[in-house]
């Protein structure tokens, strides 16, 4: 018999976790003091860095400056030993540029851009390491970055991905689950807010499974919400306690 | 919930890459046991019970068992008996298992789906306290056992408190000793089983592989197989070939390998090239040199018996071979090869019989099966004397080197040799129908009796009880699928509807009933029964279109001109009440009485003229109509003897129903095909090449007539040109043989083929499906849930729309109905058997072909065709005919046969084979000196007593 058995009938995916369970995520803020924001992610095996600079003066041509809100540039690369075979060209291909483009997109639904016309912001998002949902783990990364750089944003912007196996919605999937299983859907929301900013699908899905993956997706994107919205706050609570201390001494 | 990670590296074959993949390790995973004492996460219902009986003198407490991969691998028969319980399947020997073998892969899942087992899959890689590392040298197989004994001992430390032990079974000495000296309990199977009181047990181990290598004094008698990567290797280089061995059913020493990418097969001659490859194995085979090849010899061999002896095996291998080895003539030389390796084995079990051993108390013994591919088989026994005239039924488990015959082991006893249910339960085993009961799990979808029509049904449905419907059926028919009204319009056409049981009503996609009816494919029937393809509830009450009750049916509605011009098509949902289930014969009697006026006969009589009309059209349009014969057995009520037989009548109402059954197949055919241009299911009958209908030109041409088939029309045409005053049964046999010329039809997928190949060439129409049938058929199941999404009555859902799934169901349903016919033909068989048992008879017959060294014979009476053996051995009349190839006759002095002619044979049953009871037919005029028998007197023998009972009707209809 070939292939895997992507969800077992005991209920275990290949990794051992349940269909609602997520990865673990690990991740540190603040980690180059060059960029004005900066955050390094790990969603199990995938892992990813993103910096942020500005904003500031538009770089290049002065006429792509928009004069009424931010413009925001974006870069997408996949590091040349992220992958299990060496990448040749780490940006600049197809999948890079749509990377690029879907991230822009993201992220100009969610930063006041309003407040900062004619200038320019720049999100560098580079994957370590692939493991499945370099979506994902860009957009939670760079997420991360933004905060640490202090842009104003309407909300947190996560994302998740899901997939429907032998008729169970599972969530968060890895690369063999990708590579293996029928349709991929990976969302980004705000969780708060319950807003869907991004939604693609990669393949032909019933639309009666439609629904159900979306649910447990958004689901899985409000969970990755809480661990990171908690260890930002718990780092800040920890880090104003410092200042006060630096203040008072 | 996450607790820990770690990395698992592997390496594939075929450039080495490494893979790391996370794997986490949980402590939430229950030991499903009832008997627990710890706080393990609880489950629905823990399968494992709380006080597991055992009666095993070696572990007298009560006990789990954890069997190791290679025991559940080979003993999977001992685990599947009913009393042995309360085992524990670990990840580890379920992931190697699902490796390895496939078939026993969906036994041991199909164990862990019956909760009577209590058998519990236990996850012991994804938690923590059974995961183990392998460690740096170790071997996969001595980490997997490492994991196994890991999880055994912390099942025994889990259970030390609730008073339960686990017993590891494992066959593997140095598995074993490592475990006692971790202070398990650890047993071989067959200690185990021998230990147990249930002795009938014994018998199903199997034999391990390496107990006649003790003996040590046999020699080698065929070469070593090549192993996997060697033959991997040798393939790539084209070395060697890989195929699927055929052996041939005349002789059991030849055999094709069907080599993929090559148009020849490939021939394989001989014991030892044969090499242990058992049929359907698929085998790696290597070229013989060209001045080694050889021809399939004209002999008939099978497998001689009585020899038994070690050493009459061997002697009686080489004679066999030196039989075989004769010079073959250059031309005649065909690509012959000899097996390297086995590459997959595919055994199942076989049905047969054991052969009489000559010393009584011996525990081995031959077993020689049903199927005459299969090699005898050696089994142990001690039920041997029980044994001797039952069906039993084996499997295989080795074919060691310095055997001549494959080791198996007994499974189970299907019952005497000669009973009907025996043989029935044969011919279905044989011919791979399921017929077991349906599962708990399949009737827990049926619909909760009683049952009723909601409110809501009533919404969703044109209600249709007003209408004057009725079906149309063979007597004694329970399963009624289809029913049809006519009626007049004011605009001087009619009205005709046909309603067709509304079976995905009740099937719903995806459930356990829809995937046994899948599986299943069609209902199967036999002379004496029928195995249905859904719950009898469904099929003989809810779906049954019965009168005097509220069905539901799917309904194909159109507007008929007077002319037969269909002016348009409606298809619906709706209820129907049936005003009255008619037989073909009631029917026809109500459309001829004169004196008959009422709504229905008016309705049956409309119907009757327009399906007249709508027959010409089809057979002007080039569809052939052919003939088969199909006979009906009378069966004595108390034994259930057949006693005597008929062939069946063809009525006007038969071929009336025929017509709108078609009329409807072809609109739903068009319909779905217009809404799902991809992933429609529908029905093609490919024309036949040209040169199969050679035979059939030949017949003709030696009455004089050409017959032209070029194309279905002018073949139809010249048909119906050819007939003789003097012989009225030469025309009827004239479309047997055109049958015979013909292809399978086929189920397929639209969006699989291009349109042209859509055609129908029976029917002549150029796209067809099955709709009318959905109770007997899963096709039509398909057909309507198509239809339903197309007219917006029900949702589709994504296996419907995809057309590799669909593709794959029709393969499925090809294979089914094909193995459902040839059951049904070997049933008849069975009953002709039965039948000719107890007399020999003379029967009027025509000769339907002319052979080299035989007659075929039809006897028309019972639509039976056998073969006269011109070449008897014990006449020894060879030398009496004469065979003109040019003419196509045989001629003895001065009496010529030619095909079609009239002839008198005399028909018994050849007992010389117990297994294969065949039908002997003998000449008896034209008289035939020295070779034809005298006529038996037939008032004495001929027992015509009118026979009450009678088998399940079969629904075939040519349609």
């Amino acid at each position: 018999m070939a292939g895997m058995e992507l969800l077992s009938d005991q209920g275990f995916r290949t990794d051992g976790r349940k269909p609602n369970e997520l990865r673990r995520i690990r991740f540190k803020k603040g980690v180059f003091k060059q960029a004005d924001g900066s955050a390094y992610l790990e969603q199990g095996n995938t892992k990813v860095l993103a910096a942020v600079y500005g904003p500031h003066e538009i770089r290049g041509g002065k006429g792509k400056a928009l004069h009424d809100q931010l413009l925001i540039n974006c870069q997408y690369s996949m590091a040349t030993f992220s992958t299990q075979d060496r990448k040749r060209r780490p940006r600049g291909d197809r999948k890079s540029l749509e990377m690029t483009a879907h991230l822009k997109q993201t992220f100009n639904a969610v930063i006041l851009t309003e407040l900062y016309p004619k200038v320019q912001l720049d999100i560098y998002v580079e994957v370590l390491q692939s493991d499945g949902g370099n979506y994902c783990a860009s957009v939670n990364a760079a997420t991360l970055a933004l905060i640490d750089a202090g842009i104003p944003m309407k909300d947190y912007v996560i994302a998740c991905s899901g997939s429907y196996i032998r008729d169970t919605p599972v969530v968060d999937i890895n690369n063999l689950e990708e590579s293996s299983a029928g349709a991929e859907i990976i969302m980004a929301i705000l969780p708060r807010c319950e807003q869907i900013v991004f939604i693609e699908m990669n393949s032909r899905l019933h639309e009666d499974h439609l629904s159900p993956v979306m649910d447990q997706v958004m689901t899985g994107c409000k969970d990755i919400f809480n661990i990171l919205n908690q260890q930002v706050r718990d780092e800040l609570c920890k880090k104003s306690a410092q200042d006060r201390i630096v203040d008072s001494g | 919930m996450l607790t820990s990670k770690v990395f698992i590296k592997k390496t594939r074959l075929g450039g080495v890459m490494k893979i790391v993949r996370e794997h986490y390790l949980r402590d939430d995973i229950s030991c499903g046991s009832l008997a627990c004492t710890e706080d393990c996460e609880p489950m629905d219902k823990e399968p494992l019970e709380e006080n597991p009986i055992s009666d095993s003198k070696l572990v007298p407490e009560p006990h789990y068992l954890v069997p190791d991969t290679n025991v559940v691998l080979h003993q999977i028969d001992i685990l599947e008996d009913p009393s042995v319980k309360n085992v524990i399947i670990l990840q580890t020997v379920l992931d190697e298992i699902r490796h390895r073998s496939a078939p026993v892969y969906k036994r041991v899942k199909d164990i862990l789906g019956n909760s009577q087992k209590h058998f519990y899959t236990y996850c012991n890689e994804f938690n923590m306290h059974t995961y183990v590392e392998r460690k740096p040298g170790e071997s996969a197989n001595d980490r997997n056992d490492r994991a196994i004994r890991q999880a055994v001992a912390w099942y025994a430390k889990h259970l030390n408190k609730g008073g339960v032990q686990v017993v590891l079974l494992s066959n593997d000495a140095d598995n074993r000793k490592k475990a006692v000296a971790e202070n398990l309990i650890a047993y071989t199977i067959h200690d185990y089983v021998r230990s147990l009181s249930n002795l009938s047990l014994i018998d199903l181990l199997a034999n391990p592989l390496n107990q006649s290598t003790l003996d040590g004094t046999n020699k080698v008698l065929f070469a070593e197989h090549l192993g996997l990567v060697e033959i991997q290797k040798g393939i790539r280089s084209g070395k060697y070939l890989q195929g699927t061995l055929l052996i041939s059913r005349e002789n059991y020493l030849e055999a094709n390998v069907s080599v993929k990418d090559r148009d020849h097969m490939v021939f394989v001659q001989g014991l030892h090239s044969l090499n242990r490859a058992v049929n359907d194995d698929i085998v790696a085979i290597e070229m013989l040199p060209e001045s080694e090849w050889s021809c399939p010899s004209s002999l008939v061999l099978t497998e001689d018996n009585g020899k038994d002896d070690e050493d009459e095996e061997n002697r009686a291998l080489l004679d066999n071979e030196s039989l075989i080895k004769n010079k073959v003539p250059k031309e005649l030389r065909q690509p012959t090869g000899r097996v390297v390796g086995i590459i997959k084995r595919n055994w199942r079990q076989y049905c047969g019989i054991l052969q009489p051993s000559i010393l009584k108390e011996r525990t081995r013994h031959l077993f020689v099966p049903a199927e005459k591919r299969i090699p005898k088989i050696r089994i142990d026994t001690r039920q041997a004397e029980t044994l001797a005239s039952k069906r039993i039924i084996v499997a295989i488990d080795s074919w060691p080197r310095n055997s001549r015959y494959p080791l198996g082991h007994f499974v189970r006893c299907l019952g005497g040799v000669g009973d009907k249910d025996t043989e029935n339960e044969v011919l279905l085993l044989e011919h791979d129908v399921p017929h077991s009961n349906f599962s708990e799990a399949v009737l827990s979808f049926l619909p909760k009796m009683p049952w009723t029509i909601s409110e809501d049904d009533l919404k969703r449905r044109r209600d249709l009880r007003h209408l004057d419907i009725c079906s149309v059926d063979p007597p004694g028919c329970t399963d009624i699928d289809d029913a049809l009204h006519c009626r007049p319009l004011k605009n001087g056409n009619f009205e005709v509807g046909v309603h067709i049981a509304d079976v995905s009503h009740f099937i719903r996609p995806g459930n356990a009933l829809d995937q046994e009816a899948a599986n299943r494919g069609t209902t199967v029937y036999l002379t004496d029964k029928r195995i249905d393809m859904v719950p009898d509830l469904l099929s003989s009450n809810l779906c049954s279109l019965r009168s005097g009750v509220n069905r539901f049916a799917f309904s194909v509605l159109w507007e008929i001109t007077p002319a037969a011009d269909i002016i348009s098509t409606d298809f619906t949902k709706s209820i129907i009440d049936s005003k009255a289930s008619l037989t073909y014969a009631e029917a026809q009697l109500k459309i001829d009485d004169p004196n008959s006026n009422d709504s229905l006969t008016q309705s049956l009589r409309g119907l009757n003229t327009l399906a007249k009309i709508l027959k010409k059209k089809r057979l002007d349009n080039g569809a052939l109509s052919l003939a088969s014969t199909e006979v009906r057995f009378h069966v004595d009520s108390e034994t259930n003897d057949p006693i005597d037989v008929q062939t069946k009548v063809l009525r006007d109402t038969n071929s009336m129903v025929e017509e709108f059954m078609l009329l409807a197949n072809i609109a739903v055919a068009e319909k779905i095909l217009n809404e799902f241009p991809d992933n429609a299911l529908l029905r093609r009958h490919p024309p036949p090449p040209a040169t199969n209908f050679d035979p059939l030109i030949k017949a003709a041409a030696s009455k004089g007539f050409k017959i032209d088939v070029t194309s279905g029309k002018g073949l139809a045409d010249s048909l119906d040109r050819a007939v003789v005053p003097e012989n009225p049964y030469f025309n009827t046999m004239l479309r047997i043989v055109t049958t015979r010329c013909m292809m399978q039809a086929v189920y397929f997928c639209s969006g699989m083929l291009q349109p042209a190949d859509y055609l129908h060439y029976g029917l002549a129409t150029p796209i067809y499906t099955h709709f009318t049938s959905p109770i007997r058929r899963y096709s039509d199941i398909i057909a309507h849930r198509l239809l339903a999404v197309s007219i917006g009555a029900d949702a589709s859902y994504s296996e419907l729309l995809d057309k590799t799934k669909i593709q794959s169901l029709c393969n499925n349903l090809n294979y089914r109905h094909k193995m459902a016919q040839y059951a049904g033909r070997a049933s008849v068989n069975l009953h002709t058997h039965l039948f000719f048992k107890t007399r020999i008879q003379d029967e009027e017959g025509h000769v339907l072909f002319v052979r080299k060294n035989a007659l075929q014979v039809l006897i028309s009476k019972y639509g039976l065709e056998g073969t006269v053996f011109l070449n008897d051995d014990n006449q020894k009349s060879s030398s009496l005919f004469v065979y003109d190839e040019e003419m196509n006759t045989q001629s003895a002095g001065d009496v010529t046969i030619h095909v079609f002619d009239p002839v008198i044979v005399q028909l018994s049953i050849d007992r010389s084979n117990v297994q294969h009871m065949k039908l002997s037919l003998k000449l008896v005029r034209p008289v035939i000196p020295g070779f034809s028998v005298p006529s038996v007197n037939e008032l004495s023998t001929k027992g015509t007593t009118p026979a009450p009972a009678s088998g399940p009707v079969k629904k075939k209809r040519k349609v």
